[in-house]
């Protein structure tokens, strides 16, 4: 559904990706994982249209959009749930929602009932500031409102970051549940076991570069991603 | 009592006064709040409004020349973004602030070459130019419609920002640029129409300012947009109920001061005012607090 062929990005002179091609079949999980800097935000901010790439191609459903703004790459069903969750403080619970169908017209009714039904906790809280919110209910207001357009991709850059245990078992039992229901997801993570767990495939990134690739539970099961990334020996 | 009575034409005069400020000073919080800029040139936009009205009048009649005016002034402060403000949107912010001061500095000048640097005399609007007597004070018409005009146009602004979609995407924009983009924002529009409007409610500015004045000249907008600048800081700076106060109680204090007979020194109160605010209460009456929370 997604693919990425030879992906160049540089900030000035810096290059921080340097050359990857992976793919993301449909409806399946896919993840990302790698040491800080690796570049895994910079490729999901560049596959949204918020960088433009140096080289390389990004081909969505066989069309190439490379290059094309965001406006663009969320109207044709990809969308990011960004780093450091990122909801608008000021704006409500409810309005964050409604803000993520920002480009559809139609009826939002159905769309707000389901996200109230993965988060019910959104719904007891819809009239408060989304800053006022815990942590993990930010995080949740940031995957509701990415689910809002509908979309057919749902990139996630680290979920699971600065949550309790138990809240990010919780996040990846609705990350399952929502590609249970036809959506396709691209999930970037430090949480690397629990990552691999869920995740059909898994690609490794180190300074720029895919190392590694697998079906999660085989990189899982390999030693240099365990020593690396698992803490264990 | 008596004190009321004795500065009535004062107070009103005041209230006008404030209300024309207040619809000037929004244009001013809006494009802060979304840009984090300085418009200098928002005042020069307000003259730019008075002087096209002067050579509006000489060719059509009133009736067409108002909405002619409220479209070139719109079409101008749209321009302006589009030109000196938006090629600019990834360099540091002191650039874009030095286009603005050039911005300004070009429409006076261009003002001064097409008035020649004479005063030109500001047509009489009918029926609000008329003279009324309330409770003993004598007044124009102006002076008492300007303060409905613009609670109505400010509450219309604030319901337009609260429930529609384009002011749901002015606020988030106002907070986000990236993430509003991500939402599917255009933010370019975003920003497009906050210029828009803050132009529209300076354009209906001048109209009611103007009209108690005689003329306009090239300076015109500088005294009056600092003075709404400084509104705006009072109030706030990126608050819109914020900028209106500051400019209700901007405009009052003045012409209180006036009515004591010192006349001289109500423009200084202003100023001081704001050194004042900036010492003791730099986010002003409703600014923001930062609410950043990672
Ligand atoms: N705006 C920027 N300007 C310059 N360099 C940047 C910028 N953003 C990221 N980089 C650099 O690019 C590299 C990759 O960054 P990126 O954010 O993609 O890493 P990451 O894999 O997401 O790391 P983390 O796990 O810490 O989030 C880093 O070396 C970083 O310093
Ligand atoms: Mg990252």
């Amino acid at each position: 559904m997604l693919k990425i062929n030879d992906l160049k990005v540089n900030y000035g002179g810096i290059e921080a990706v340097k050359g990857i091609s992976f793919e993301v079949p449909e409806k399946s999980i896919v993840t990302l994982i790698g040491a800080n800097g690796a570049g895994k935000s910079t490729t999901l901010r560049t596959i949204a249209g918020l960088i433009k790439p140096a080289a390389g191609t990004v081909t969505f459903q066989d069309e190439v959009i490379t290059g094309k703004g965001p406006q663009e790459i969320v109207s044709r069903g990809i969308t990011l749930v960004p780093e450091g969750r990122k909801i608008f403080p000021d704006l409500t619970v409810l309005e964050n929602l409604r803000i993520g169908a920002y480009l559809r017209k139609d009826d939002l009714t159905d769309d707000l009932n389901w996200v109230y039904d993965l988060f019910p906790r959104l719904k007891e809280r819809h009239w408060q500031h989304g800053g006022t919110l815990s942590g993990g209910e930010q995080q949740m207001l940031a995957v509701g409102r990415a689910l809002m357009s509908r979309p057919k991709l749902i990139m996630m850059d680290e979920p699971s970051l600065g949550l309790a245990p138990l809240v990010v078992r919780g996040i990846f039992d609705i990350i399952r549940e929502i590609n249970k229901q036809g959506v396709t997801i691209l999930l970037i993570e430090q949480n690397a076991n629990m990552a691999l767990q869920t995740a059909d495939i898994g690609y490794v990134m180190e300074t720029g570069k895919i190392t590694m690739t697998g079906p999660g539970k085989e990189l899982l099961a390999n030693e240099d991603v365990k020593a690396a990334y698992l803490g264990k020996k | 009592m008596e004190f009321l009575t004795a500065n009535l034409p004062y107070i009103l005069a005041g209230i006008s006064v404030g209300g024309q400020y207040a619809l000037i000073a929004i244009g001013y919080t809006m494009v802060y709040g979304i840009l984090r800029l300085i418009n200098f040139a928002h005042g020069d936009v307000f003259m730019v409004a008075g002087l096209v009205m002067v050579y509006l009048t000489t060719v059509f009649p009133m009736w067409l020349s108002i909405p002619m005016v409220l479209v070139i002034t719109v079409l101008l402060g749209f321009a302006i973004e589009r030109a000196a403000y938006k090629p600019l949107r990834n360099a540091p912010r002191m650039s874009i602030m030095i286009s603005a001061i050039g911005v300004s500095y070009l429409l006076q000048n261009c003002a001064l070459y097409f008035t020649g640097g004479l005063a030109k005399v500001y047509p009489q609007i009918p029926w609000i130019s008329k003279t009324v007597t309330i409770g003993g004070a004598t007044t124009k018409m102006v002076t008492l419609i300007t303060p409905v005009i613009a609670i109505v146009l400010i509450v219309v602004l604030v319901i337009f920002i609260k429930k529609t979609k384009i002011g749901m995407a002015m606020r988030a924009v106002s907070k986000d640029f990236e993430t509003s983009q991500l939402m599917g924002i255009k933010i370019n529009a975003v920003i497009s129409a906050t210029f828009i409007i803050g132009s529209l409610l300076a354009a209906v500015g001048s109209m009611l300012y103007f009209s108690n004045y005689a003329s306009v000249v090239p300076t015109s907008g500088a005294m009056p947009g600092l003075k709404c600048f400084v509104a705006a800081v009072f109030g706030g700076i990126g608050s819109i109920p914020g900028a209106v106060i500051g400019a209700f109680i901007i405009g009052i204090c003045e012409n209180l001061i006036k009515g004591v007979g010192w006349t001289t020194f109500s423009d200084a109160f202003t100023f001081a005012l704001l050194i004042v605010i900036l010492l003791v209460k730099p986010t002003g009456l409703f600014g923001e607090k930062a609410t950043d929370k990672v």
